[in-house]
């Protein structure tokens, strides 16, 4: 490709012009299709986060409304006065409105059979049902209480996050959140839609087969490290391409079998055919 | 030497014009290469799909070396202590060894180094999982018989090598994952009855994890096994050279000779193609799915482990043999039996010497002592395909086991039930199998000489003037009276569709335009005109209103 012009079949010469306008229109096209391909992927991958608009308030109408909610969805199982029913549900007296808020914003509670482990499904109630609940079970026995304030402290705290989380946390929910099998049908779960509030609640009330990680444990400061690294790691995207799930070696291996000697495969087959 | 150089060629220059020509005569006047390249360039390769497997170890391995090579600019094999103050934010400020520091640096701050990191990776996994098909080739076909038992020997080394290898360069970031991965494997050498300890202790200098094992990892995995692994790998080639390469029978092909392409310039040109394609996929994989993402693992913390701690897959049926076995431990006095020998010492061993031995054993079974050059269609020798069925089932419920907490997590099953499921699959499978795969092996048998005898089946149903519908089959040689032929199985694949047999010879396609006409290309094929033979004689049966095939 010199820079002389061609005078063969008398076919234009490529100005340096021309040859600039059409290298950027080709670079455009490959760096937008690459950014389309990339943004629905990603896309996927960041579910959009949500924060409780207030703490449940000690308004006696409000628990008056959550006491409703509670004789229509709750009582079954829990009990008239939150006692607990043989077989059927816990005493519900001090687990505090933070187990409650973790409960049924993750659509846990109302359950619908008992199982290993209750699965997290679309929330029944909404945001103000689900915090008069908390507030009507808070009134009975008191308990952790629903946090507020900075959930996530300052972005200082994102490396002694990490610490904790793998010393605290990556043994049952994995390296990056994407949850792990317990025993028996049990689990704990993936972190993928979790928002600050949830993973807030949960550490305080140790839900199912998770510990308490009371103040004691981790101080606040330390909580808010927590999710603050949790939901970094969950918006922060993949630099070497397709995640495969965050899950470790055994998805690798998976690709690298049916993708790579599957492809490969093909190819041989081709060539094959071909001779 | 030199004489006959001499009077074979007085004047090489004039023969030779052009730069390569010329080239090739200055190396050739001095250093007489010519007799060895002819030979190496007029060397026939049998042509088959299957031959090619091998050929993808051996180019996996030509891209680990070029990654390895830009890697090792980069990386620290160093335990200091360093505080990470790199581009990644989520762990700047932690203390981590310096081999995960570098790792990090190649990841995110050497120019394309994360792309080297996954292709490194890719191909690492893509190069066990290639031997591994390539030897599951050899066994399924009989290659491994006498003459080339050696050959065989040599393959297990390279793929017991290949593992090693991959574990040293699994274990090098110094990553959470690694890091649990050694502890692993140093618990496996500490449950090895009597010199457990020492072993551990020899290998890694000091307690767990000491500041020792990654330097001597580094230096295993750059420069003592990958040159272990290409001397092997030059013997094991060589020996191919030197025995000639198997083929399946088929017409004009023999125990005495070979029939296939030349090295140049076809077989030459389709291994260099093959290469690129095999490099295409790993650079595509590296380039577009992540591989061992070793900042979201974390520097290694013996405190620290994550769920779903998995190895490399090529590591992964050891993973499952442990999860599989019970947890006997032994105790004899004051002295203690670790139920890890078992599944990850015992076992291993069991399955890799058998797998060694297996052409010397079956050679005494069978007491086959004769040469093969011909391959064996798996069908043809049900016992040996069966017992290959057998181990590979074996394998996977092993293999799959090793990942069954994933499995579990992902599609909502127990992980005890999927324990008790490889428990109970990993012995009552493999007979199943073994029962099954014998079972397809004959059904096989059968349908070949089924054919040869009655012909291929040609979709067209014909009415006798009896009223009886009959298919009209096509026979693959000359009839008798019965409209069977007599032709023997041979071992070579037999056509099963009409347009295996009526195709006029293979026209060169091509991949974007048409390279040959249909109509032109001529029939090459010997068995075809046998089978036009059996054609006419057909034809002549018909018009004399007979019915092909009375039998059916």
């Amino acid at each position: 490709m010199t820079d002389r012009p061609s005078t063969t079949k008398g076919r234009r010469p490529r100005t340096r012009l021309r040859r600039r306008v059409s290298g950027a229109i080709a670079l455009a096209l490959a760096l937008g299709t690459v950014g389309v391909a990339y943004a629905t992927v990603a896309a996927a991958a960041t579910p959009k986060a949500q924060v409780a608009s207030n703490a449940p308030s000690e308004d006696p109408v409000e628990i008056r409304k959550g006491r409703q909610l509670f004789e229509q969805g709750c009582i079954t199982c829990h009990g008239r006065n939150l006692q607990g029913v043989q077989d059927r549900g816990p005493s519900l007296i001090g687990v505090g409105e933070a187990a409650v808020y973790f409960q049924v914003a993750t659509g846990r509670m109302p359950v619908a059979r008992q199982e290993a482990q209750v699965e997290r499904k679309e929330p029944y109630y909404d945001e103000a049902e689900t915090l008069q609940i908390a507030a009507y079970v808070q009134s009975v026995g008191g308990g952790a209480e629903i946090p507020t304030g900075n959930l996530r402290g300052s972005d200082e705290n994102l490396a002694e996050g990490g610490e904790l989380f793998r010393l605290n946390c990556a043994s049952c929910h994995n390296f990056a959140g994407r949850g792990g099998a317990l025993s028996a049908g049990k689990y704990a779960p993936p972190m993928d839609q979790a928002n600050d509030l949830t993973i807030w609640t949960a550490m305080l009330t140790g839900p199912q087969n998770m510990p308490v990680f009371g103040d004691n444990q981790l101080t606040e400061e330390q909580k808010q490290a927590i999710t603050n690294y949790v939901q970094t790691l969950k918006e922060q995207g993949d630099p070497g391409g397709a995640p495969i799930g965050r899950m470790g070696p055994v998805p690798e291996g998976l690709v690298a079998w049916v993708v790579g000697i599957g492809a490969i495969m093909l190819m041989i087959l081709w060539i094959g055919a071909k001779s | 030497m030199s004489q006959t150089t001499s009077e074979r060629r007085p004047t090489p220059t004039r023969r030779n014009t052009g730069p390569v020509g010329k080239a090739a005569d200055w190396a050739d006047e001095r250093y007489t290469g010519s007799g060895l390249t002819r030979r190496a360039l007029n060397k026939v390769f049998p042509d088959n799909w299957s031959f090619m497997m091998g050929e993808i170890a051996l180019y996996s391995f030509v891209i680990l070396l070029l990654t390895g090579v830009y890697l090792s600019f980069f990386y620290d094999p160093s335990m200091t202590e360093v505080r990470y103050n790199g581009s990644y934010e989520l762990l700047r400020g932690v203390e981590m060894s310096r081999a995960y520091d570098s790792t990090l640096d190649i990841s995110f701050d050497v120019r394309g180094g994360l792309l080297m990191r996954q292709i490194h990776h890719w191909a690492a996994l893509l190069f066990v999982a290639a031997m591994t098909v390539h030897m599951l080739r050899v066994f399924f076909t009989g290659a491994f018989r006498k003459p080339r038992e050696l050959t065989w020997l040599l393959g297990v080394t390279l793929l017991t090598l290949g593992i090693v290898e991959g574990f040293a360069g699994y274990s090098l970031p110094d990553d959470l994952l690694s890091g649990t991965g050694l502890r692993i494997a140093h618990a496996i050498m500490l449950s090895i009855p009597v010199v457990g300890t020492w072993v551990a202790y020899a290998i890694f200098g000091a307690e767990f994890p000491g500041t020792d094992i990654i330097p001597r990892l580094y230096i295993a995995h750059v420069l003592l096994i990958p040159g272990l692994i290409l001397a092997i790998i030059t013997v094991h080639v060589g020996l191919v050279v030197k025995q000639k390469h198997t083929q399946f029978p088929g017409p004009g092909r023999q125990e005495n000779n070979v029939v296939g392409e030349r090295m140049y310039p076809s077989y030459g040109a389709k291994g260099g193609g093959f290469f690129f394609l095999v490099f295409g996929v790993m650079a595509a994989l590296g380039g577009l799915v992540q591989i061992n993402p070793i900042w979201l693992y974390g520097p290694y913390n013996p405190a620290h482990v994550s769920a779903g701690s998995q190895p490399d897959w090529y590591i992964g049926f050891l993973d499952g043999s442990t999860r599989l076995f019970p947890a006997w431990e032994i105790r004899l006095w004051d002295y203690t039996i670790s139920p890890l020998v078992w599944p990850c010492v015992v076992l291993p061993g069991i399955m890799f010497t058998l797998l060694a031995l297996y052409p010397f054993i079956e050679a005494r079974l069978t007491k086959d002592r004769a040469l093969h050059n011909l391959l064996q269609r798996p069908r043809d020798v049900p016992v040996r395909t069966s017992l290959g069925a057998m181990a590979l089932t074996f394998y996977t419920v092993l293999l799959i086991s090793g990942g069954n907490d994933i499995i579990a997590a992902k599609f909502d099953i127990s992980l005890n039930a999927m324990t008790w499921a490889g428990r109970i699959g990993l012995i009552a499978l493999p007979p199943i199998a073994y029962v099954l795969t014998y079972t397809i092996c004959l059904g096989l048998q059968r349908h070949d000489r089924q054919i040869l005898e009655h012909g291929v089946e040609t979709g067209i149903i014909k009415r006798l003037p009896s009223g009886e519908f009959i298919e009209v089959h096509q026979p693959l040689g000359p009839v008798d009276d019965h409209g069977h032929s007599a032709l023997e199985y041979a071992g070579a694949a037999v056509p099963k569709r009409m347009n295996r047999l009526t195709h006029p010879g293979r026209k060169a396609k091509g991949f974007l335009w048409k390279v040959q006409d249909p109509d032109e290309v001529q029939d090459r094929s010997g068995t075809e005109a046998a089978l036009e033979a059996g054609l006419e004689t057909n034809e002549r049966r018909e018009l004399a209103g007979r019915p092909k095939d009375p039998e059916l």
